[in-house]
């Protein structure tokens, strides 16, 4: 199909073929990164910019590669170097980025619905690298390039992610990415952690882990986070383990080719055992070698790849 | 000076609603001649012709109401002006309709003195436009630790008391303010909000759960407006819940009325006719707190405007300017302005016969006076404060051409039907279309 969008903002206004089609291209552009010169010359006079409103080292770097193996110019500018922002309104920062004329702008912001309000302001296609607990688009379909690659579809499969749902923004993308694309997502952690009404997005919940890992074919984990104080959701780190912890024993419940995935930074010991992280099911480090050929197609496909693609 | 208002549909619930003359005589009202009393038909100019007014109002086809008042509004000034000033703020009010408004505390400094009351009543009363009355803080800079000089407070002119924009937390500090203010007469004004339960900044629900916003549940409102039933039922000293936007609570106030609590209660125009999936994603023009609830408080709103339960619609008038509402939607301010759409969003719930008209001018003029003690009506020897509304005309409310200074406003650009044509202060036109 031919590319039309301009932004990818969240998995909501993504269509099945829209999905499909960045999950192929991303799938193409893997061969790249495994060549001895791992650059192409397709964005060469592309200006990408990485405007990190919030602490980010894995997305920002995944980004910075992918852009750069394509040849665009990047360039990065994060919270702490940053004087756009402080004291100016939205539109201030939208017409000082558009200024620089940039043809794509990676938004990573702490609030939720940044990228939105900004990509309705300017002129650069914007992609969402992760917006306060909103949306991570990107993790999303790399999620599902890695599911993909082991399972060969997506349609069916059962899916379980267990943990912080209410502060997680990767629950949020893959609930509606995986649902559209066909899989029966359930979410397990504990109720204050569960948000209201997250089942309008298309999955179920419980509170029992092994409900929710019973004969799955995907188990996501998600990060418990230890730096959420003041508005302690868990007694103790040592009950959320031994409640929601994914152990070799837990794991027996879900499919014998059931993968584990997780987007990382793991805690190891809490909501996830160690030789569940580094055993045969885990497709941890997959996803972040996925994560750079994911954004490799999402840059290509939106600065006009799409429509050079489909004339060829 | 004279002025005759002529062939209106003159309608003052409980009192007066047919077609009718009235004769203002400087700031009276003088005369109200029925035409069915004076054969109409026979002789329709005889009240003209006999006392020569100065100045003649066509009513034909309009309806004359006793002044509208919006008892609940945010002036910002002193300390915000470049959001809204007295006088822009009185302007956008006589556009909308309103012949007296009260004005919140929470400026900068406070309205928690002598000084800042008198100030307002001050610069307003230069304008000889709407009657501008002030709302002190029930606590020092409305922080909640110590009640404020309630007797100086009404000997400068304040009208009522609240910390609106904050809850009162401090139950014994509200039992007390309740008891000290009774000798005074001065209504508590109870912002109802659980802080511990209201960090979020839209209704809790799956449209915020959707959008990754942090949530406000219904129970942040209702657990406290029951605390201030219980708290007046305990002192006997009535009590006035602000903005009510929840079932629950909307609930807890009809029980709490039926067993003869002295309890009233506002809602605002956007609670009866929004919900939190009616506006677009992440626009700061619809953030304002409490948040815009679910379809089923929404229709608990307007069953609650039916059958008393809520005395009175208030805009809750807060403008903020484009440095507080441009910004991402967590951090944005709290708040939408009002007055000019207040009138013309409550006639739909009179198109749409959720309210007779009685009802809305009930609400919107005599329910807001009567709960702070304050005359209304339009009677002879009463002060000709009066409103003109064209019910059938049509209007697109810009807020770009509004006369507030701010403008932030989900109905930016939303048609209506019926409209304020006039507004009359104390026998002076203070406003006409």
């Amino acid at each position: 199909m031919a590319w039309s969008k301009k932004d990818i903002l969240d998995m909501e206004s993504l269509s099945v073929e829209e999905i499909s089609t960045i999950l192929d291209v991303a799938t193409g552009m893997k061969e790249i990164s495994e060549r001895p010169i791992k650059k192409v010359p397709t964005l060469r006079g592309k200006t990408v910019v990485l405007f990190f409103h919030e602490p980010s080292t894995r997305t920002r770097v995944s980004f910075d590669i992918a852009a750069k193996r394509l040849s665009a110019d990047v360039i990065a500018i994060s919270a702490g170097t940053s004087s756009l922002v402080k004291g100016e309104t939205l539109i201030d920062t939208a017409r000082n980025l558009q200024a620089m004329k940039p043809d794509i702008l990676v938004i990573r912001h702490g609030s939720s619905g940044v990228p939105s309000m900004l990509a309705g302001k300017i002129a650069a296609s914007v992609i969402n690298a992760g917006d306060g607990t909103h949306a991570h688009p990107t993790q999303a379909l790399l999620d599902m390039m890695t599911v993909m690659e082991r399972k060969g579809n997506l349609n069916g499969l059962k899916i379980a992610i267990v943990g912080d749902i209410a502060h997680s923004r990767v629950a949020r993308s893959n609930i509606v990415g995986f649902s559209r694309m066909g899989a029966k997502i359930r979410l397990a952690g504990p109720p204050t952690m569960m948000p209201r009404g997250i089942e309008s997005l298309g999955c179920c919940v419980t509170d029992v882990m092994d409900d929710a890992i019973a004969d799955a074919d995907v188990v996501m984990m998600l990060r418990i986070q230890k730096e959420r104080q003041g508005n302690p959701l868990i007694p103790s780190e040592r009950e959320y383990a031994k409640r929601y912890g994914l152990t070799l024993q837990r794991l027996k419940k879900a499919k014998p080719d059931a993968i584990i995935m997780h987007p990382g930074p793991m805690n190891r010991g809490v909501e996830i055992a160690p030789d569940v992280a580094d055993g045969p099911h885990a497709v941890i480090l997959d996803q972040v070698t996925n994560g750079v050929a994911l954004r490799m197609a999402l840059l290509f496909l939106l600065s006009g790849g799409g429509r050079d693609a489909d004339a060829h | 000076m004279r002025t005759l208002i002529k062939n209106g549909t003159v309608i003052d619930p409980g009192h007066i609603h047919e077609i009718a003359d009235i004769l203002i005589e400087g700031s009276i009202v003088t005369r109200i001649d029925k035409h069915a009393d004076m054969g109409r038909l026979t002789a329709p100019d005889t009240t003209e012709s006999r006392i020569q007014p100065d100045h003649v109002i066509d009513a034909a086809g309009l309806w004359v109401v006793p002044g509208l008042m919006d008892m609940h509004v945010h002036l910002r000034e002193p300390g915000e002006e470049y959001k809204e000033t007295i006088a822009s703020g009185i302007s956008a009010a006589a556009a909308g309709g309103f012949t007296r408004i009260c004005c919140m505390p929470n400026t900068r400094p406070v309205n928690d003195n002598r000084q800042i009351t008198e100030f307002i009543i001050h610069e307003s009363q230069k304008l000889a436009s709407v009657r501008v009355l002030p709302v002190a803080a029930i606590s020092k800079n409305l922080e909640g630790i110590e009640i404020c000089e309630y007797g100086e407070l009404m000997d400068a002119g304040a009208v009522a008391l609240s910390d609106d924009g904050r809850p009162l937390v401090d139950s014994l500090l509200m039992r007390r303010a309740l008891e000290y203010s009774k000798s005074m007469g001065l209504r508590i004004i109870s912002h109802c909000e659980e802080p511990t339960l209201a960090k979020g900044v839209m209704n809790e629900g799956p449209a915020a759960t959707a959008k990754g916003l942090s949530g406000i549940p219904n129970a942040a409102e209702s657990i406290m407006v029951m605390r201030d039933i219980a708290l007046s039922e305990l002192t006997g000293v009535p009590v006035h819940i602000a903005h009510v936007s929840a079932l629950e609570s909307i609930r807890a106030i009809r029980d709490a009325k039926a067993r003869g609590v002295s309890v009233t209660a506002e809602t605002a125009p956007h609670y009866f006719t929004l919900t939190d999936t009616d506006v677009a994603a992440y626009d700061t023009h619809a953030k304002m707190n409490p948040p815009l609830r679910s379809e089923k408080d929404r229709d608990a709103v307007c069953q609650g405007l039916v059958d008393g339960t809520i005395d009175v619609i208030a805009s809750d008038h807060a403008p903020h300017s484009r440095l507080e509402k441009e910004v991402a939607f967590d951090a944005a301010a709290f708040g939408i302005i009002g007055l000019e759409t207040s009138l013309a969003l409550s006639l739909r719930l009179v198109i749409k016969k959720v309210l007779t008209i009685e009802q809305l001018i009930t609400k919107m003029a005599l329910n807001p006076a009567r709960i702070l003690g304050l005359p209304c009506g339009i009677s002879q020897g009463l002060s000709a404060d009066l409103t003109i509304i064209d019910p059938d005309m049509p209007h697109v409310y810009s807020a770009e051409t509004g006369f507030s200074k701010s403008r932030n406003t989900p109905f930016d650009g939303w048609k209506f039907t019926g409209r304020s044509v006039y507004t009359i202060v104390g026998g002076k036109i203070i406003f006409n279309l």
